[in-house]
């Protein structure tokens, strides 16, 4: 595998990984890493680092929602132009492009309920190209971008065996 | 209390307590310890694994299996064997499924060994190998290994243990304690030996999809070998199924009878949900394993870089999930070393003579543990290191 690919394998589910600690498993010079690593950020490889948080956990309200939304197809541009103008926003956190029978998936976080109702009715549903939308509130979240959110995490192995 | 212990038989009573059962007891009642001295892995079972068994319980898979262990298993492990060390095995009778290898090893041991036999075990190894020969009745005979010959075991050095009481050699390939592996020419080297001196062969290869340079190898895929040799693996290090108590034995069908003979007395079968489990684990496992053996091998370097840096000397281990480095550094014993790490450092390695007294002047290292306990328990040996180097 290409070594920038492997450095991002690395660094897929743990962004706080060390240069030093990405060369000794490539066997490569930290700088190359470091090069590698600066050149995938320049060219938008690397978009940037998230933190993935229990804001449960953390004590603060927030409400997520997941909205289905039909759009009517532009001359040239497909759904692309009405797609990134939704991106936009500050409180949509992802937007796709979906097969089956709607065409964008918008994630939409505020503090409350009426800020998500407030965001389809006033912004959304307004877009000339948007026919209707569909708002799914998400209830708990289980597991997100490959972690698990309540799986105690505590080794339960003996702490010496043969 | 009265004194019942005049009860237990001499052969008990000549067995030594575990080094490692009193090294584990000091560090369950330390607080907050990074352990580097487990001998399992970090993950635990892939989920698909877990969830096959659920599935065959809700089914009612509780019964008995046959003492063989169940068909299909049976043949999956067949069909492995074929590909990964290239020896046929018929799933008929030449197959025995054992609760985990060590049961395999027990049953061997007591199969083979006749009163006084001698059973030649390299060390330093794994602690059960030298007890079970003595349960048997036989004798071990320790074959030292060295660090400077990355622990292979040398035919000049084997040669010189063989007696005419000489019958078991046991070969346990990558190793625990070291990470030490066999390739193919040092297997090679040890054929003609074992063959003049009409040895029988126990190859604990449990640690072999964990060879991180090369391709494993077994001594029954050489001409002459395969019937000499009982090949034993199981679950355990591969899939991380190490509670499920699931191995296996291969080899000649007298030998495999002789074993299923003692097994249907003792044990009847391996429980049916861990059959279950482990035929899964060889149908769809292999994707998940090899996910966790490049975490592993990603580990192994940053322990290996890690020692370097901190100064101590380490053999690169090509196998298992174990670091075996040298302590001469310190000054001190293994057990004072690790005595002196936990209490001072809340950092727990397992003493090198746990595992036979060769293994003195080391210290065992498993690297089946986060890359950040990794790096901060190489910190605080190296921290450990500066205050206790000698003058």
């Amino acid at each position: 595998m290409e070594l920038a690919k492997r450095v991002l394998k690395l660094i897929e589910n743990d962004a706080k990984m060390s240069i030093k600690t990405i060369a000794t498993i490539l066997d490569e010079e930290e700088s190359r890493i470091a090069d590698i690593i600066a050149k995938l950020e320049k060219d938008k490889v690397i978009l940037g680092y998230n933190t993935i948080i229990n804001w449960d956990k953390a004590g603060e309200d927030g409400v997520t929602a997941m909205i289905d939304v039909k759009l009517i197809p532009e001359r040239e541009v497909g759904f692309n132009r009405t797609a990134e103008r939704i991106g936009r926003f500050p409180e949509v956190r992802c937007v796709y492009l979906m097969s089956g029978t709607y065409d964008l998936s918008v994630i939409v976080e505020g503090e409350t309920m009426k800020d998500i109702a407030w965001f389809v009715s006033h912004k959304l549903s307004t877009i000339d190209q948007v026919q209707s939308t569909v708002t799914h509130f998400v209830l708990k979240r289980y597991k997100q971008d490959n972690f698990i959110f309540e799986e105690p995490q505590q080794d339960k192995r003996l702490v010496v065996s043969p | 209390m009265t004194d019942m212990s005049k009860y237990i038989s001499s052969v008990v009573k000549s067995v030594p307590p575990s080094g490692i059962r009193k090294f584990f007891d000091l560090v369950s009642q330390t607080e907050g310890v990074i352990s580097l001295g487990v001998g399992e892995p970090d993950y635990v079972t892939p989920w698909h694994i877990r969830e096959e068994c659920f599935y065959s319980l809700e089914r009612g898979y509780t019964m008995y299996t046959s003492n063989a262990g169940l068909p299909e298993l049976r043949e999956e492990i067949a069909a492995y064997q074929k590909k990964k060390i290239g020896v046929e095995y018929s799933p008929t009778n030449e197959i025995l499924v054992t609760v985990g290898v060590s049961e395999a090893v027990d049953l061997a041991l007591r199969v083979l060994v006749e009163p006084g036999d001698e059973v030649l075990v390299p060390e330093p190894s794994f602690v059960s190998y030298a007890p079970g020969a003595t349960l048997a009745y036989g004798k071990a005979v320790p074959v030292p290994t060295y660090d400077q010959d990355q622990y292979r075991l040398r035919p000049d050095i084997l040669e010189k243990y063989i007696s005419p009481r000489s019958k078991v050699l046991v070969l346990a390939y990558p190793n625990n304690p070291t990470g030490g592996v066999m390739g193919a020419q040092d297997l090679q080297a040890l054929v003609d030996i074992i063959i003049k001196h009409d040895l029988l062969v126990i190859s604990d290869e449990i640690y072999c999809e964990l060879t991180y340079q090369g391709e494993h190898v077994s001594i029954a895929s050489f001409p002459g070998m395969r019937d000499r040799t009982l090949v034993m693996n199981g679950f355990s290090k591969a899939y991380a199924m190490t509670g499920w108590r699931i191995g296996y034995a291969c080899g000649n069908q007298d030998l495999i009878s002789a074993m299923t003979r003692v097994h249907q007395y003792t044990i009847m079968c391996a429980p049916i949900m861990g059959q279950k489990a482990a035929i899964e684990a060889l149908r769809n496992g292999e994707t998940e394993m090899l996910k966790m053996v490049s975490d592993y091998n990603n580990r192994r370097k940053i322990i290996l870089k890690g020692f370097q840096e901190i100064g101590m000397d380490c053999f690169e281990p090509k196998g298992a999930f174990y670091c075996f480095p040298s302590i001469k550094i310190s000054g001190m014993s293994s057990e004072e070393f690790c005595e002196k790490l936990l209490v001072e450092e809340q950092v727990a390695v397992v003493p090198g003579n746990a595992f036979g007294s060769n293994g003195e002047g080391f210290v065992r290292c498993c690297y089946a543990a986060s890359i950040p306990n990794i790096e901060t328990a190489i910190e605080k040996m190296g921290n450990f290191l500066r205050r206790h180097q000698p003058a």
